[in-house]
């Protein structure tokens, strides 16, 4: 996987809360059987609306996300994750994401940057005042920052410790767990002999 | 101090304990690992790559029920689309050597519907799938959860999981519910008092008498929910409902087998002294159906109330994502939701796909007609429910009332194969999810319980069985 330490770009203000994975992949998206070409599908529904964000450019061009609060509930589609990145995103800022939602991201190496609630308002604010202002979104010091002056922000956000350093370390964690090959045969040693088996 | 029935059998599959590294969460065993055709082909090109083989087949089950057809099962599926993903799996299960359910076969269905019916699916297990309702598991007192495709990929390489250590609530439910109110109303009157993020963090264990009464379907309905309020898993403890469910189950133990896990099993129940990081409480006995209004499965109210104004709401979220669920939904506030009409009527899914529920929407359709302007679609959760439902002459009733009696899948529920809503339409339907276009783009989701659907496909308009009764008087 690739390495993530810090990235800016342009940020992207989605103003609504429970942005679900139908929302962010409809099902119908669903079918293909690789990890790629799914940006087709990033918020189909909505982007049949004239009206909606990422329909406007610079907007259309932005790579970090700014959203409501329980961001990726529902469905434990990974597809949502590779759609965000498929279109461009690096990075989601919100102040809350569904479990698995933020677990699918750490593994495909999308931020999921947890903040506060006031850090998404003055970021949305700020981000439709000046079209095409960029967030940094910093892994290595936890901080997310944008604009400058009076209505700047800088704050910082929280991640898992874990999560963080394989992020940083571009790391792969099956890799990691077959280095612990030995403990897991020495659990298997002592399962109960009961337990089913599917052959 | 004492433990949770969650910290038990957390405890019980830790590999190696947090620590090391970059601060590696605990590794955890994976007793059952449930494989469908939609997040798994990712997760097995991953293993190709890296040259890495299945670890546990043994331990391993696929079937195919997201994106299968539900009607002319003779043929080839339609969809080129959809056929290549399903005979993807295919592929992989054969290379991988992985056994496979596949549409046909009479252990074919939904995975939550399978696992269980097979008798896999037991106590103190931990069990993950591809899917987020893999909570449904939790009834049996399995540590049950939803993973996504890198996940389903860790699985398959080391059938282990690094996980971080959530913390514990439980729910208890005091009382009993009335006549003709369901686990399927207790736990969206949950969802809605506590709303679709409550729950996250946290493993949840439900507890109390009316949970006690429930059947093993009933436990089935309330932890397939614990999802849509956030919560990473749901469980119950096992007791002789449990074991009575299980017995004889063509997996479960048998013999001096079947004695030494029901011994085992008997010991996972949370310590007296045990405490929570959270608790909740409501009472059985208050509940009454209840209906989603909504496009989150929080957003509901009883049957009997009306649609609410985004006004009612205190939270500056909770008033602008009423707004934007009532222009989506077509609903103006105050309308009684006894008045709104229904095109569509599902039953199914794996939250009320299972005999049981068929059983109940059955025995509410018998001898009468599905209104004009409805469609009513039954959909067995498994191929084996199907065929005990047509043993009973379940599938006549439905027939002769004007419903469409179909094959197993996943179907409405998600709208992924043929099955969906048109713009516009709205359901009443007995699955999880009313998000926008959930069952079909620009489609309406009612969620609702088996009793109110059978009765809402005969007045096309949200009703209860007692709404029949007295407009037959």
């Amino acid at each position: 996987m690739d390495t993530f330490t810090r990235h800016t770009g342009i940020g992207v203000p989605l103003r609504r809360s429970n942005v679900d994975t139908d929302q962010i992949i409809p099902a119908a998206y669903l079918k293909r059987v690789t990890r790629t070409g799914f940006e087709d599908g990033l918020f189909a529904a909505w982007r049949g609306d004239p009206g909606f964000v990422l329909n406007h450019e610079p907007y259309a061009s932005g790579s970090v996300l700014v959203a409501g609060p329980d961001f990726g509930t529902g469905s434990s589609r990974e597809h949502a994750v590779w759609a965000l990145q498929n279109y461009g995103f690096r990075a989601v800022v919100s102040p809350r994401f569904a479990d698995i939602f933020r677990g699918n991201a750490g593994k495909a190496g999308l931020v999921a940057a947890q903040v506060d609630d006031k850090v998404v308002q003055r970021l949305w604010d700020l981000l439709e005042a000046e079209p095409g202002t960029e967030v940094t979104v910093d892994l290595e010091a936890r901080t997310v920052r944008a604009g400058e002056g009076a209505d700047a922000v800088e704050d910082s956000f929280d991640i898992d410790d874990y999560t963080r350093w394989r992020l940083l370390e571009g790391l792969d964690d099956i890799g990691i767990t077959l280095g612990h090959e030995a403990d897991i045969t020495t659990y298997e040693g002592q399962r109960a002999a009961w337990l089913p088996s599917t052959g | 101090m004492g433990l949770t029935l969650a910290e038990k059998v957390w405890n019980d599959h830790v590999v190696r304990a947090a620590g090391g590294g970059g601060g590696e969460p605990d590794l955890l065993y994976v007793d059952l690992h449930l494989v469908h055709e939609v997040t798994s082909p990712q997760a097995f090109d991953g293993l190709r790559l890296a040259g890495r083989p299945v670890r546990r087949p043994d331990l391993t089950l696929a079937t195919e029920d997201h994106n299968v057809p539900t009607v002319d099962l003779d043929k080839p599926i339609a969809d080129p689309v959809s056929r290549t993903q399903v005979e993807t799996l295919r592929r992989n299960t054969e290379e991988f050597g992985v056994r496979l359910h596949p549409l046909g076969d009479i252990e074919q269905g939904i995975v939550h519907i399978i696992g269980p019916q097979l008798g896999l699916t037991q106590p103190g297990m931990t069990i993950v799938c591809g899917d987020s309702h893999t909570s449904t598991h939790g009834a049996f007192g399995a540590l049950a959860f939803g993973i996504g495709t890198s996940e389903v990929e860790h699985v398959l390489a080391t059938q282990t999981l690094m996980q971080a250590r959530p913390k514990t609530m439980a729910v208890t439910v005091n009382g009993s519910l009335p006549a003709g109110v369901t686990a399927k109303d207790l736990v969206l009157t949950l969802i809605t008092h506590i709303g679709t993020g409550g729950g996250q963090g946290y493993v949840v264990e439900y507890r109390g008498p009316a949970i006690e009464e429930l059947s093993m379907e009933g436990r089935m309905t309330v932890c397939n929910m614990s999802i849509e309020w956030g919560a990473k898993a749901g469980l119950v403890a096992p007791d002789q409902t449990t074991f009575d469910y299980l017995q004889g189950r063509p997996k479960a133990p048998s013999g001096a087998d079947w004695d030494t896990a029901v011994e085992h099993w008997r010991s996972l129940r949370t310590d007296d002294d045990a405490t929570y990081d959270r608790e909740i409480v409501l009472d059985a006995s208050e509940m009454t159906p209840f209906v989603t209004w909504g496009t989150n499965p929080g957003q509901g109210v009883p049957l009997s109330g009306a649609v609410p104004a985004p006004e009612d709401f205190d939270e500056p979220g909770d008033v602008v994502a009423a707004e934007k669920a009532l222009t989506y939904m077509g609903l103006a506030a105050g309308t009684p939701m006894r008045d709104i009409s229904v095109d569509t009527v599902f039953v199914g899914s794996c939250t009320n796909g299972r005999i049981e529920d068929l059983r109940l929407a059955a025995g509410i359709l018998e001898g009468r007609t599905v209104a004009a302007d409805t469609r009513l679609l039954v959909v067995p959760g498994s191929v084996r429910v199907r065929l005990q439902a047509e043993e009973e002459g379940l599938d006549v009733i439905f027939k002769e009332a004007g419903g469409e009696w179909r094959g197993a899948g996943c179907s409405m529920c998600l709208g992924m194969n043929a099955d969906q809503l048109g713009p516009q339409e709205r359901s009443a339907s007995t699955s999880n999810r009313n998000f926008e276009g959930r069952q079909g783009k620009g489609g309406r989701t009612h969620l609702v319980s088996v009793p109110v659907a059978a009765a809402t496909a005969i007045r096309g308009t949200l009703s209860s069985p007692a709404d029949l009764d007295r407009s037959e008087q």
